[in-house]
């Protein structure tokens, strides 16, 4: 598979701070796939995110997206349309005052013609749901809601890559769900490549890798499952597991006798009841 | 509670007026305003009447709005007639004192009110007909031609664009920080002006703080999408004038026409 990301040995201080945020992190990343990156505050996440579309560069090592050295200021633009950045806060990245207005808003600053333009934002809209609400205010919107049509403004401008910064941090159980799943889908249906910054451990088991970062290096590139399995590893830098991991942890250092790569509620549910029915049969 | 608050003073609606190109409604108002300055006697005024009223009429938005528009500068109004009954020389309707009111004050009083309530009325209507963001985009587009002489057209488009966009979301803001202050003890609802000013300090003091936050997060989120000033950015909905329209200007036309006609036949009152 083609690599979209092909970071090297990147190196990067903010100024005034005598200690690098990232020092020397490597990750290549293949098209198609959904990578999580976990990492308490402080780690180097949010930093190494914002070098993926030039947001900020590097001052050691090199990285590439999509085929594009992020150094290279003549292809900003270029670079900015294949890796699409979703942030935090919802409130603050929505220009417009009307939702297609707002979806519309990076295709017009690309140039593109109106026909087209109409019919990509109608598109995008489509495929976050929020089809039906395109001519409401934004703040007329759930926080929810709110970050689906920003997601909808950046996929409407076709990226390779869509890189999103702790886009649940903000917002409740029921607008997380809806986020989380509208993600998901993009990457399974459309085959877009993705790259979610989160501190929710239930969101990283549902993606196909996981990156651990500590203290601007990279501790942990592996499936959910190894990563998970690694318990205390994870607590020891200042990380949880997902709940169904948790149980079996400290079902097993009790001595019961489970498998090691229990990441989901169904997995865990499957394994406990199999345990009971066994334990069953040898009482019987 | 602040959330009631309605955004500028626009009434969604279908009349053929709402429906008209936003620029040519602009351009109408313009009309419309020099066609109040150029009548010079009663006879134009009354024409710039009867075309504010029928704009009313055929907008479907009631005539008490324009008393409700008028109430702010009620003061002006009175203020700018009572100075024109009491200045202008001629047959005195009575004397007091130093102060002699006369006819033809009186009479130019009259002309002036008519014409400042026309005014209001005529301006209020596009306001009241067009919503801030088509305003916004009116303005844009009919000034294209001055980013030629370097005005920063876009730019001022933009930023009243993020204006309107953001008022709901610090009015929100602002209600929440009320109430974390309220909940902290602070009083708001009593004491003189000048206490209940100061009690304004620290609400105001986060709301800058996270305003300015805001928009550093909103520049970058711009950026990310490509933003870069106004060269080379197209636009999704395309402004385009209909039959409509350009009847409606003539309309328009056709009363600046009048108004001048009539300063030419009846005599002027100045």
């Amino acid at each position: 598979m083609e690599n979209i990301i092909n970071a090297q040995q990147l190196v990067f201080a903010y100024s005034g701070e005598k200690e690098a945020a990232l020092k020397g992190v490597s990750v290549s990343v293949s098209k198609g796939e959904m990578v999580a990156v976990l990492g308490h505050n402080g780690s180097g996440k949010s930093t190494f995110a914002k070098h993926l579309n030039a947001i900020l560069l590097p001052s050691g090592g090199v990285c590439y997206v999509g085929g594009i050295n992020t150094a290279d200021e003549d292809k900003l633009l270029d670079l900015r349309r294949t890796a699409g950045m979703v942030f935090q806060n919802p409130d603050n990245q929505i220009v417009a005052t009307i939702v297609e207005e707002d979806v519309a808003f990076g295709l017009e600053n690309l140039g593109i013609p109106p026909e087209e333009i109409r019919e990509r934002v109608d598109s995008a809209l489509k495929d976050v749901g929020m089809y039906k609400f395109r001519l409401h205010a934004p703040h007329q919107l759930s926080g929810g809601q709110k970050q689906r049509i920003a997601i909808a403004g950046i996929i409407a401008m076709r990226p390779q890559l869509i890189i999103l910064d702790e886009p649940t941090a903000m917002l409740d159980p029921r607008g997380r769900a809806e986020v989380i799943e509208t993600i998901t889908r993009l990457n399974r249906e459309l085959g877009m490549t993705v790259i979610l910054i989160t501190h929710y451990m239930d969101e990283a088991a549902a993606c196909d890798r996981i990156i651990v970062m500590d203290d601007g290096r990279l501790l942990i590139d592996d499936t959910p499952k190894k990563v998970f399995s690694n318990v205390a590893l994870l607590k020891r830098v200042g990380l949880d597991v997902p709940q169904a991991t948790e149980i079996v942890y400290e079902l097993k250092k009790c001595g019961i006798d489970l498998p090691d790569d229990i990441i989901t509620d169904e997995e865990c549910v499957e394994a406990l009841a199999s345990l009971l029915s066994k334990k069953g049969e040898v009482q019987a | 509670m602040l959330k009631d608050i309605t955004i500028g003073q626009y009434f969604p609606g279908e009349s053929a007026i709402h429906r008209l190109d936003p620029r040519m409604k602009l351009i109408m108002t313009t009309i419309y305003i020099v066609a109040l300055f150029v009548a010079n006697n009663v006879g134009g005024l009354l024409v710039c009447v009867a075309i504010g009223l029928a704009g009313y009429l055929i907008s479907g938005i009631s005539l008490s709005m324009v008393k409700k528009s008028l109430k702010p500068i009620m003061p002006i109004i009175i203020f700018t007639a009572v100075l024109n009954m009491i200045f202008v020389d001629g047959k005195p309707i009575f004397e007091f004192w130093i102060i002699k009111a006369t006819y033809e004050g009186l009479q130019l009083a009259v002309l002036m009110v008519i014409r400042i309530v026309c005014l209001i009325a005529g301006s209020s209507l596009l306001t009241y007909t067009t919503s801030p963001i088509a305003l916004t985009d009116a303005v844009e587009r009919l000034f294209d031609p001055l980013k030629k002489f370097n005005m920063p057209v876009h730019e001022l488009a933009m930023m009243m664009t993020i204006a309107l966009r953001f008022i709901p979301t610090l009015i929100e803001e602002t209600d929440k920080i009320m109430s974390a202050q309220k909940a902290r003890g602070a009083d708001m609802e009593s004491g003189t002006i000048i206490d209940r000013a100061r009690a304004l300090i620290p609400i105001l003091i986060p709301l800058f703080v996270s305003s300015f936050r805001r928009a550093d997060e909103l520049a970058l989120a711009m950026e990310c999408r490509c933003y870069h000033g106004g060269e080379g950015r197209t636009r999704m909905k395309q402004l385009k004038y209909t039959g409509n329209d350009f009847v409606a200007l003539a309309v328009l036309v056709m009363v600046l026409a009048l108004v001048i006609a009539m300063n030419l036949i009846l005599p002027s009152m100045y």
